[in-house]
């Protein structure tokens, strides 16, 4: 097993064809040795007969055919788990990249795992307040869910992420929390706010980053998920912890993909994209879940930037194929100088049905939701119509719709980086604003919330002066 | 899995070769036949061969391959891929290759492992054979020779398989497990054991005496469906539509409430959360009919994304296979695949690595004909056997374009084919109607064989009401232009009553909640009264509006609060609707008077 290779034949790309070799076997991890004394790691690709294809992480660059020792591993590519991965970084390969001391693993994990059985898992719906009111009424995240943030360049969108990190947490106490969080690709600047952010708040030590930087090696971002998932799955299911796991940017991972695919000139899909992208991305979504008699979770926070800002674009369709709905930011509303500048109108929270209600946040919570919903839409036609008719073509009924929608993104949307909600507040935060609108235009409450909750805005927002 | 051991033996075992992801290439299985399955290296996994260039045996295997290598052993198993059919299937859930997932949990854990086996049919349950033929009985293949009641809702009859015919020598009452004899046939070869289980090739659809086409609504109890594009027992719909505009649900309610005797769900390449939403939702939700759990009528197949992807190409056939059996016994079964698109994908991803010359966005040229073959196993038909039963198999197969875009290979493909066109927009589920059915772009080729069952069997008003109500939702399309360059204010009164009337079919009528205890099912009866509501009340303020009232005067009458909750009238309670036109009648008719009597 450990004998040593030194016939490379080609080199294309990252990718390096090996000869003359035995007992090799597919998906097994290869190092490769320069004559420099350099080490690189590698990835079995294809066998066939004598010939292993195997992929170089870190890049081909300085390899020669002859002078190169390869040695494969016979397994293949692992993490090694333990709790003390807790409050550790390490890169998309985990190798510990803090001055922290080496892991001694308690056992090494495939990073590929294996699919949860569809008839073990356990329906998501335990709600999880993150106090962002556009997520908490409007797309409702839940224990096991896989939700993503639909984002685009120059969005807040790491703002958002690294809020939800600091406050999510589950209305029922007594339970373990952590985050893993996976950056692939993303700049130095980028990553440096959220460590950061996670040293600053003190949520480091409950935290297990993984870092692969925009100038790594691509072929590790391949890998950077999955090992991140292993250590998430680890803690989940073994540890019992509820594990929020925060992958940016799906974008770059994409562009990974594309990257080697075209290097091992396979058929291109939509775009250049390899064809079998939903399955390799649905084998990362859907490692998120609960599963029937484990106490931990895996909840997933998937961001991507949105090429063109076009939904479209394969990354975002194959993406909204898989996971269960979605949180989109807005430009538009950006503009505004709004934070977050999540569009509540497109996004989507597939579980939230089950996760709110009596008991689980409060009982009106499903009227107020598509009542706020009904009422913004509404608005927000209103006030495209009146861009091209004039505002008085609007009947007054429209008019107070219009009110409303600019009210609600100012006050509902809009909240502080700092600002944590609980679940009553941005319910009762919804029902003030309902009162701008005649109590005969609200159709999806039941009468009895209503009776216990409206009000008439006069008394509520008497004090705004800008409404005359 | 289901495999037969094959019965020419010594067969010489094979070498690897090459292994590319699902894809690995062996040498040395001379005599193995192309769809044969084979288990592949040390961890033994499935496989099937899936094509052979002289001595290298292309193999896509069904579970993960990482840590194959060549030289590990091929074992081919004599027989191509088939299904185990008998009683158990009811309520079970399989993956792509029916292994029990239950089973498999217990077995094996939480998490699918490679090599994992355990057979499809529990061997160990003893069912109640009751023999619905006497010894001496003459019986033909399809011939029902017994029945187990499996579930509540499911009576399994056992059936002669193909090939066997002659005198029943021996046949008794009792509790048999699957694969004990339960009957003994004499044949013109010897006699011949049956035993409740049959295999069958999943890539063969089973034999049938004749088609007919299709005479008889499926009812599903969505109104959108039923009224305006309906499907029939035995014929073939599909639901493309983008993430978000709701095809799941769309599938879900189909399933819950289709009026057939079996439901086989597959959810193919799709999230694994929505499976278990259908585990843990059938079995509290009551079959209409019955009043008994749905979960006792359905079969469910998962393979989902994350599950190995050749797995997937294989779920399709094997629900179908599973669903062709139940027709075969003289049922409506209804099969809804869940999603096509992943099930061309994996063909796509198994082509490329054969390095097939690729068609139109990298799928196979042959995707069209795959697609043709997988809807045309539908059908209503007479079944074998010398009874005469006749069954039905519809398929629902939903389509996920990749940005909605209908011009995708997969859609075309499906459209070439199926005769309902159910399409989902995505600005409907934007706008929260759900379902999102376009009333515009869908349609149904079976509309003129419903219209006349309809007013047959139910009312002969049915498809004059359809029309009419179609009528108006295509005449709101065109004043919507005009609106939008003009304003509201700039049409006439008769047309902004139309624009009204309009609103109401959608809002009050096609729009419908999937998630409400009544709303989520509607009668054909129900759905008639409900239209026929909505257009009194459209023709009796078209008299309002002649007698010269106010376009806002009927806009604003109380009685359209109450039109709009008609759709939560009980089917118990279907009373209820002629108060509701009454109140119509009255409050139309005043307006118009107290019109004339202030103009005078």
């Amino acid at each position: 097993m450990d004998k040593e290779y030194l016939t490379i034949k080609e080199i294309a790309g990252p990718l390096l064809l090996v000869q003359d070799v035995r007992g090799i076997s597919y998906g097994e991890i290869a190092e490769l040795r320069l004559p420099n004394g350099q080490t690189r790691q590698a990835r079995v690709l294809e066998v066939q007969e004598d010939n292993a294809l195997v992929q170089v992480f870190e890049g081909t660059d300085g390899i020669a055919t002859s002078g190169t020792k390869i040695r494969f591993l016979g397994r293949g590519q692992e993490f090694g788990v333990s709790p003390d991965i807790m409050g550790r970084v390490f890169d998309g390969f985990g190798r510990p990249i803090d001055d922290g001391p080496e892991i001694i693993p308690d056992k090494r994990l495939n990073i590929n795992g294996n699919p949860i059985n569809p008839f073990a898992r356990d329906y998501p719906n335990e709600f999880i307040q993150t106090g962002i009111s556009t997520i908490d009424v409007m797309n409702t995240l839940v224990r096991g869910q896989k939700l993503p943030i639909f984002s685009a360049s120059g969005l807040p969108h790491s703002r958002l992420a690294a809020q939800i990190a600091r406050q999510a947490r589950v209305l029922k106490t007594g339970d373990r929390f952590a985050v893993v969080f996976a950056a692939m690709g993303i700049t130095f600047e980028e990553a440096n706010f959220f460590i950061e952010d996670f040293r600053r708040t003190g949520a480091l030590q409950r935290a297990v980053l993984f870092i692969n930087l925009a100038d790594d090696p691509p072929i590790e971002r391949i890998a950077t998920p999955r090992m991140a998932l292993t250590a998430a799955e680890y803690l989940a299911y073994e540890l019992d912890i509820h594990v929020l796991i925060i992958l940016t940017d799906m974008t770059n991972y994409c562009e990974a993909l594309r990257e080697i695919s075209a290097a091992r000139k396979e058929v291109p899909g939509r775009r250049g994209y390899p064809g079998y992208m939903y399955t390799d991305l649905s084998t990362i979504y859907e490692r998120a879940g609960r599963i029937q008699g484990r106490n931990g979770s895996i909840t997933q926070f998937p961001i991507l930037t949105m090429p063109e800002d076009d939904k479209t674009h394969p990354i975002p369709d194959l993406t909204g194929y898989i996971t269960e709905g979605q949180i989109i930011l807005d430009r538009s509303i950006n503009a505004k100088g709004i934070y977050p500048p999540v569009d509540v109108l497109p996004s989507l929270s597939r579980l939230k049905d089950k996760g709110i209600g009596q008991g689980k946040t409060r009982a009106d919570h499903a009227g107020v939701m598509n009542q706020l919903y009904a009422a913004y839409a509404r608005g927000k036609e209103a006030e495209e119509l009146a861009v091209v008719l004039g505002e008085g073509a609007l009947t007054p009924t429209d008019l107070l719709f219009m009110k409303f929608a600019g009210a609600f993104e100012q006050q509902f949307v809009r909240q502080g980086e700092d600002e944590n909600r609980s679940i009553e507040q941005s319910l009762d935060l919804g029902w003030k604003l309902l009162g701008i609108l005649p109590r005969s235009e609200l159709k999806r409450v039941r009468d009895e919330y209503i009776e216990k909750y409206w009000r008439p805005a006069a008394s509520a927002d008497g004090a705004e002066k800008s409404e005359g | 899995m289901a495999e037969q051991t094959g019965q020419e033996g010594g067969r010489r075992e094979g070498q690897v070769v090459r292994v590319a992801g699902p894809l690995v290439v062996a040498k040395g299985l001379a005599g193995t036949k192309m769809y044969e399955t084979v288990r592949v290296g040390k961890m033994k996994l499935f496989g099937e061969v899936i094509e052979i260039r002289g001595d290298q045996y292309s193999i896509q295997v069904y579970e993960e391959t990482e840590g194959v290598g060549p030289g590990e052993p091929v074992v081919p198993s004599g027989a191509p891929l088939s299904v185990e059919l008998g009683p158990g299937l009811v309520k079970a859930i399989y993956d792509g290759i029916q292994r029990p997932l239950d089973t498999l949990r217990n077995e094996f854990g939480d998490f699918i492992v490679r090599g994992a086996e355990s057979p499809a049919l529990d061997r160990k349950v003893k069912w109640t054979f009751e023999p619905k033929v006497a010894a001496g009985a003459e019986v033909v293949p399809g011939d029902v020779i017994g029945t187990v009641q499996e579930s509540k809702l499911v009576l399994h009859k056992i059936m002669v398989p193909p090939g066997v015919s002659g005198k029943v020598a021996k046949i008794a009452k009792g509790e048999y497990t699957v694969e004990e004899t339960v009957a003994v046939v004499e044949t013109a070869t010897g006699p011949r054991n049956l035993q409740m289980m049959q295999k069958w090739p999943v890539r063969h659809a089973r034999q049938v005496v004749k088609k007919f086409p299709p005479t008889v609504p499926l009812v599903t109890g969505q109104r959108v469906i039923d009224m305006f594009f309906p499907m029939t027992k035995g014929g073939t719909a599909c639901v493309p539509g983008p993430f978000g505009s709701g095809k799941t649900v769309v599938q879900h309610q189909l399933a819950k409430w289709a009026d057939a005797d079996i439901i086989v769900y597959v959810g193919c390449g799709e999230r694994g959360n929505e499976m278990t939403d259908v585990l843990m939702e059938f079995p509290e939700l009551a079959d209409p009919k019955s009043g008994e759990p749905l979960m006792e009528r359905t079969v469910l197949v998962a393979n989902t994304s994350n599950m190995p992807v050749a797995a997937r190409e294989a779920s399709v056939f094997t629900g179908i296979t599973i669903a062709e059996y139940f027709r075969d016994m003289g049922y409506d079964v209804a099969m809804m695949a869940d999603s096509t698109s992943r099930w061309a994908e994996a063909m796509r991803e198994i082509s490329g690595r054969l390095e097939e010359m690729p068609g139109e966005e990298g799928y196979p040229a042959y995707l069209g004909s795959r697609i043709a073959t997988f809807y045309e196993r539908s059908g209503s038909v007479q079944c074998l056997g010398r009874e005469e039963r006749k069954g039905s198999l519809s398929i629902i197969g939903a389509v996920s374009p990749p940005g909605g875009d209908l011009s995708d290979p997969v859609v075309q493909a499906t459209l070439r084919v199926v005769k309902v066109f159910w399409g989902l927009d995505a600005s409907l589920a934007y706008q929260r109607h759900f379902p999102a059915i376009s009333w515009l772009k869908s349609y149904s080729l079976y509309q003129q064989i419903v219209d006349e069952y309809a007013d047959r069997e139910l009312d002969k008003a049915w498809s004059g009401v359809r029309k009419e109500a179609m009528a108006i939702l295509q005449r709101e399309e065109e004043l919507e232009e005009l609106v939008r360059l003009v304003g509201l204010d700039a049409l006439s009164a008769p047309d902004r009553l139309l624009m009204e009337a309009s609103k109401s079919v959608r809002e009050d009528f096609l729009h419908q909640n999937a998630f409400d205890d009544i709303d989520t099912y509607s009668s054909l009866k129900k759905q008639l009264l409900l239209l026929q509501t909505v257009l009194h009340f459209y023709a009796e303020a078209t008299k309002s509006l002649q007698r010269g009232s106010g376009i806002d005067e009927i806009a604003s009458l109380p009685i359209r609060d109450e039109i709009s909750r008609a759709k939560l009238i009980k089917e118990q309670e279907l009373d209820k609707f002629q108060k509701v036109m009454d109140g119509i009648t009255e409050q139309c008719g005043k307006l118009g008077k107290a019109a004339v009597k202030a103009g005078a």
